[in-house]
């Protein structure tokens, strides 16, 4: 399985994501910004964490609409899948690839610790992994993750189960405790419609040994990679 | 020609920012404010000296870069 990171100026989770995915199995490679294509049978995109362009005007508008992703919305239009963590998830919602957006957390603070989250579904090339309902031990690191969308959006994403993960406890939980950046539901990412994009706020990245603390995250990109056929 | 464009979070659009300057505001005892909304302004300098050109220039770079639509509106003024 190949993968591309796509490497704004700003992003500084690239290299955590390349570990997580060759880790697992794919090929892994960084892609500049200012590429036109992608390399030749990319399989999986990935937009990592940072502060591409410093955040400059709202996370992830100028990276948003970066010249690479005019390819990456090709690529996603085709059905190929697409990753976006942290600021990653923001310059989806920024680029049009998923609706809604991250705003300001509500409690105002930068908020960084390690989070439980709840697998909404299974039956998805980035959860299969996982169990339904299961209470994954990941992290979050992000002052705007705050997840914002109308009304109409909020039900649309709901009735068509196109929410990917929730803060929960523990126990898989949704209290208010846990949802410490204020996200509508407890939203902690979301699917496109067609399942094939997906963005969230925490990083399954920074999870992946026991080294450093555990590896809940480890289920994702193993999802990921045996989605598809092992090269021969 | 030149412009300025004023983006604001649109109505009901929870501004934690202008919030927080609220309470500073109130803090450092300045009366009579009920409330405070966080927005931006851009100055632009445009190549055009005709009106529908660059109102139509500045629709574009609002629509596409300088507001999210989804919780922001804008405005457009010609200086």
């Amino acid at each position: 399985m190949k993968s591309a990171i796509i490497v704004f100026p700003g992003s500084n989770r690239e290299g955590d994501m390349v570990r997580a995915l060759t880790s697992a199995g794919s090929d892994a490679q960084k892609v500049w910004h200012a590429e036109t294509e992608l390399p030749k049978g990319t399989d999986l995109v990935v937009l990592p964490g940072g502060f591409s362009y410093g955040d400059y005007l709202r996370c992830g508008a100028i990276a948003g609409r970066a010249t690479v992703m005019d390819a990456v919305r090709a690529h996603a239009a085709r059905g190929g899948l697409v990753l976006g963590v942290c600021n990653g998830f923001q310059i989806l919602c920024e680029a049009g690839l998923l609706p809604g957006i991250l705003m300001r957390n509500a409690n105002l603070k930068f908020i960084c610790h390690r989070q439980f989250l709840r697998v909404e579904r299974s039956d998805t090339a980035f959860t299969r992994a996982y169990a339904k309902g299961q209470a994954i031990d990941v992290c979050v690191a992000h002052g705007e993750g705050n997840y914002t969308a109308d009304e109409e959006t909020l039900k649309r994403l709901e009735g068509e189960g196109l929410v990917a993960f929730r803060y929960s406890d523990a126990q898989g939980h949704t209290t208010p405790d846990a949802n410490r950046n204020g996200s509508m539901n407890a939203i902690a990412g979301i699917y496109s419609t067609k399942l094939n994009v997906l963005g969230m706020m925490p990083h399954p990245e920074n999870l992946i040994e026991d080294l450093v603390g555990g590896t809940d995250g480890r289920g994702l990109f193993e999802s990921l990679v045996s989605s598809f056929p092992k090269a021969a | 020609m030149k412009a300025r464009v004023t983006v604001t979070l649109k109505n009901g659009v929870l501004d934690p920012q202008g919030k927080a300057i609220e309470g500073a505001l109130k803090s450092l005892g300045v009366e009579g404010i009920d409330g405070v909304r966080q927005g931006k302004v851009f100055d632009i300098e445009l190549g055009t000296a005709d009106k529908a050109q660059a109102e139509a220039q500045l629709k574009a770079a609002c629509e596409k870069l300088l507001a999210n639509t989804v919780i922001e509106n804008y405005r457009v003024e010609l200086t």
